[in-house]
């Protein structure tokens, strides 16, 4: 079989190239270690270039009093405390650093007046955080990484989809890949390999993802031995398009409220006043010319409740909607034009900080932003679950495999923050890339088994082999049926009846997706890349409902009708999901380890 | 409502356009046209797409005879009465149906001078620059390479000079790193040697359908023709020595 295989031998191997990917193979590579860099697309289409509000780091170009204890406290905080504080604490003490070196690398963000980094307010970050340009951060930092890895020696293979990882007794020694172009079947050899696949949006019916957010790194870890951890928590943007039907779920950034646009129901009230978390009560303004002197900068006001968390806001809308007081087409409005009442030229000011919200708007819903309230409404956006991964270094529980960014699990904990998941990329993509040249230097290259290969090949050319060709549509109906079935029954509000039932669903669809039958040839066929999605959509969706049925209260994202309160021992495990030894997937509970007395006392000082 | 779609289909051996006909409802973009077609009837239709919002710049083609993005193109702006036109950029090899071989536009990108900063303004290693200084570089930025404006150029379209002319998107690349504020680079030589510029005679055809609305000819391509010129016509290079400019 290896000798119909194109063989490629990498000293570290990553996998995905959107921001943790591309940062990952820069680091590597700056370490004078062979560099091969994987990605489902061409180069630069990763799903970073979606991001669009910015990088959160504790620069404090804005406003001095910001640190990295107050990021590291407001992560913390966001995501109720589930999250690993280790990370967390990395987090916000190595952003800044890792935002100044893509200035160094070329980026060009917008300026304060004094010339320096110039930062926005966003959702759960206590003083203006966010390095931005305009609204299309994730463009500029996808593509100033992007340049500056070419230089760099990386070898990059573009629209190649890997379909299992190979090992060597415990460790990661390869993996194995087809290509777009013409279905062929690669070998990657490789001493070292980095997930950075992102997440697992397309495992629900209204999102914003692409069609690459399939779970693979997800589930390749997992099918290789990894822990999944936190996979219950799935966090709902507030904010994506409604209407029309065909841009349903595209995201509308948390940038719009950062700079004071509102959210408003069919009653024209501003409904996020009612329902301020105790929590976050002292940090946010009890009334509308507040939160409007803190988007424009006012240092003594406390920030607008639009503001808040996404995990509470989504659910605040959820709860307009269901209570009849939605708007039109089945979401609420959030309106920025109406900040003409307070800047004479507010069009201008609109068109200059959100100009791809204004051109999305304009272009596919016939809605100038400058004049008319927006209508939206919660849509999957981002895992806080993912690999459990060692803080320093990234790497998982299996030797040799590291995870960064969306598809490790760790710094969000129950809820992510705006603008924490490109620092994320960032910083852990540089921990990972850097480590994981560390370990291939200092292991011997594993050895590649014949038999591993085999069966993953064949396991890919299997759905050629089916009886269930529903004329060729049969990939495309289950995963639709898949992303229904979740979208009703494991989203936004759950219950144990109907997550139960969901597991059984899943197990329905998984007996339809394994006779189902591609039709066509192996040369770019959309129907047999959706069919080897289709299998890792499958199994996080499982590792999403058991987790999210054995987490028996309400945390962040995770939300249950059933069980609406936090209950404080769940506040002390985090759940994870592992292959047991007979291939059925296991829950645990494990314990988070006690905070340091040191960060104890940061949060106590933030609060 | 059907509406009929007319998409070719084929590989780098040849190809035809065959039709579909699919329902359209309020708010379509021919991108959805092409998922829907894809899902129910022909399964192996392949097309290249991420984002659909216009930001990732993936799903180029022509609609009826026209280059653009297919997840920013409106149904309703098309004339549904006549089968809508889908085809793959002419001005890359095919590789099937819809998709395109565009990896010559890497291969010209790796090789243009990479970004070279003065060093640090500051002690703690960062720069200082006025928004008016980056406003005319971010217009550059903004590029989701879409590679459109190197489909319709005729330079690369009828006249395939792509061994020796790097095309509208690299021209706005390379004005965008010439005019970054903090860049050292001079990259006046290639240019005009292997990068081609004098090929470009400004009809301005990148402009027109760049959908991130890029002046591409105007703030990239001109100034950099003027750049050039500059720097190698010998008047011009003996009034700056003499002037010390």
């Amino acid at each position: 079989m290896t000798a119909r295989v194109q063989t490629y031998e990498h000293d570290v191997l990553v996998i995905g190239a959107g921001g943790a990917g591309l940062r990952a193979a820069i680091e590597a590579s700056a370490a004078k270690v062979s560099v091969g860099l994987v990605c489902k697309s061409l180069l630069g289409k990763a799903h970073t270039v979606m991001a669009e509000g910015g990088i959160a780091a504790a620069l404090a170009n804005v406003d001095e009093r910001d640190s990295w204890k107050v990021h590291f406290a407001d992560t913390m905080r966001g995501g109720q405390y589930v999250n690993n504080w280790r990370m967390a604490e990395l987090h916000a003490k190595e952003a800044p650093d890792r935002v100044r070196e893509l200035e160094a690398w070329g980026a060009l963000f917008d300026r304060t007046k004094d010339g320096r980094i110039l930062q926005r307010n966003f959702g759960g970050h206590r003083y203006p955080r966010l390095a931005h340009v305009g609204d299309r951060t994730g463009l500029e930092m996808i593509r100033t990484l992007q340049d500056h890895g070419v230089h760099q020696g990386i070898d990059v293979h573009m629209e190649r989809t890997v379909v299992a990882l190979l090992k060597d007794g415990d460790r990661v020694s390869g993996a194995l890949a087809y290509d777009r172009e013409r279905g062929l079947l690669h070998l990657f050899r490789a001493g070292a390999v980095v997930l950075a696949t992102g997440g697992i949006g397309r495992a629900y019916r209204i999102t914003s993802n692409s069609w690459e957010y399939t779970g693979d790194g997800h589930a390749l870890a997992y099918d290789a031995g990894a822990e999944l951890m936190d996979m219950e928590f799935v966090q709902f943007h507030p904010t994506g398009m409604v209407w029309p039907p065909s841009v349903q779920g595209i995201l509308v950034t948390e940038g719009v409220r950062g700079e004071g646009g509102v959210l408003l129901n069919k009653e024209g009230k501003r409904f996020l006043f009612d329902d301020i978390p105790e929590n976050y009560r002292s940090q946010t303004a009890d009334n509308e010319e507040e939160g409007w002197r803190y988007t424009q900068g006012d240092k003594s006001a406390r920030r607008p409740p639009e503001l808040l968390t996404r995990d509470h806001v989504a659910r605040c809308i959820m709860r307009e909607i269901r209570a009849g007081r939605g708007s039109p087409h089945g979401g609420v409005f959030l309106d920025i034009s109406w900040i003409k009442r307070k800047l004479p030229d507010a069009g201008e000011v609109i068109r200059k900080k959100l100009p791809s919200m204004y051109h999305q708007f304009l272009k596919l819903a016939d809605i100038d932003i400058t004049r008319q309230p927006m209508e939206v409404g919660p849509t999957t956006h981002y895992v806080m679950g993912g690999v459990r991964v060692d803080a320093e270094t990234q790497m998982s529980s299996v030797p040799g495999l590291f995870a960064a960014g969306e598809c490790a699990a760790g710094l969000h904990g129950a809820n992510r923050l705006g603008g924490n998941s490109l620092s994320d990329l960032l910083v852990f993509g540089q921990r990972a890339g850097a480590h994981a040249a560390r370990f291939a230097g200092d292991h011997r290259a594993g050895r590649i088994d014949e038999a591993q290969v085999e069966a993953a090949a064949r396991a890919a050319l299997a759905p050629f082999e089916g009886e269930d060709s529903d004329q060729g549509a049969a990939p495309y109906r289950i995963q639709h049926d898949l992303q229904e079935m979740m979208q009703d029954m494991v989203g936004i509000v759950r219950r144990e009846s109907e997550m139960a039932l969901a597991l059984e669903q899943l197990g329905k669809l998984r007996a339809r997706a394994a006779r189902m039958r591609v039709n066509g040839n192996r040369a770019y066929n959309p129907g047999w890349h959706t069919a080897l999605d289709l299998a890792n959509l499958l199994t996080v969706s499982e590792a999403v409902a058991r987790s999210a049925l054995e987490r028996k209260e309400s945390r962040g994202a995770h939300f249950r009708d059933d069980l609406p309160r936090a209950d404080p021992a769940f506040g002390k495990v985090n759940v994870v999901a592992v292959k047991g030894p007979d291939g059925a997937m296991r829950i645990e509970r494990r314990p988070i380890p006690p905070l340091p007395g040191e960060l104890k006392q940061v949060i106590e000082e933030m609060k | 409502m059907n509406a009929t779609f007319s998409i070719w289909r084929g590989d780098a051996a040849g190809g035809a356009f065959q039709d579909y006909q699919t329902e359209v409802s309020e708010g379509m973009v021919v991108l959805d046209a092409i998922h829907q077609i894809q899902a129910d009837q022909a399964s192996d239709l392949a097309v290249r797409w991420n984002c659909k919002a216009g930001k990732c710049g993936s799903c180029s083609a022509e609609i009826n005879g026209l280059p653009r993005l297919m997840c920013m193109t409106r149904l309703s702006d098309l004339d549904l009465a006549r089968p809508v036109a889908v085809a793959p950029m002419k001005t890359f090899t095919p590789i099937k149906d819809l998709v395109t071989d565009v990896s010559w536009n890497y291969q010209v990108k790796k090789r243009i001078r990479k970004f070279k900063p003065r060093p640090p303004d500051a002690p703690d290693g960062t720069w200082r620059m006025a928004q008016e200084d980056i406003e005319r570089v971010q217009e550059f930025r903004k590029c989701i390479e879409c590679y459109l404006c190197q489909d319709v150029c005729h330079v690369l379209r009828e006249h395939h000079l792509q061994e020796r002319f790097i095309g509208p998107r690299f021209f706005a690349y390379v004005a965008a790193l010439e005019m970054h504020p903090l860049d050292v680079e001079d990259r006046r030589e290639e240019l005009s040697e292997a990068q081609g510029i004098g090929f470009c005679n400004i009809t301005k055809c990148c402009t027109r359908v760049c959908p991130e609305e890029i002046n591409i000819t105007d703030n990239a391509i001109i100034p950099l023709k003027e750049r050039v010129v500059d720097a190698y016509d010998p008047l011009r290079r003996l009034f700056r020595l003499l002037g010390g400019n």
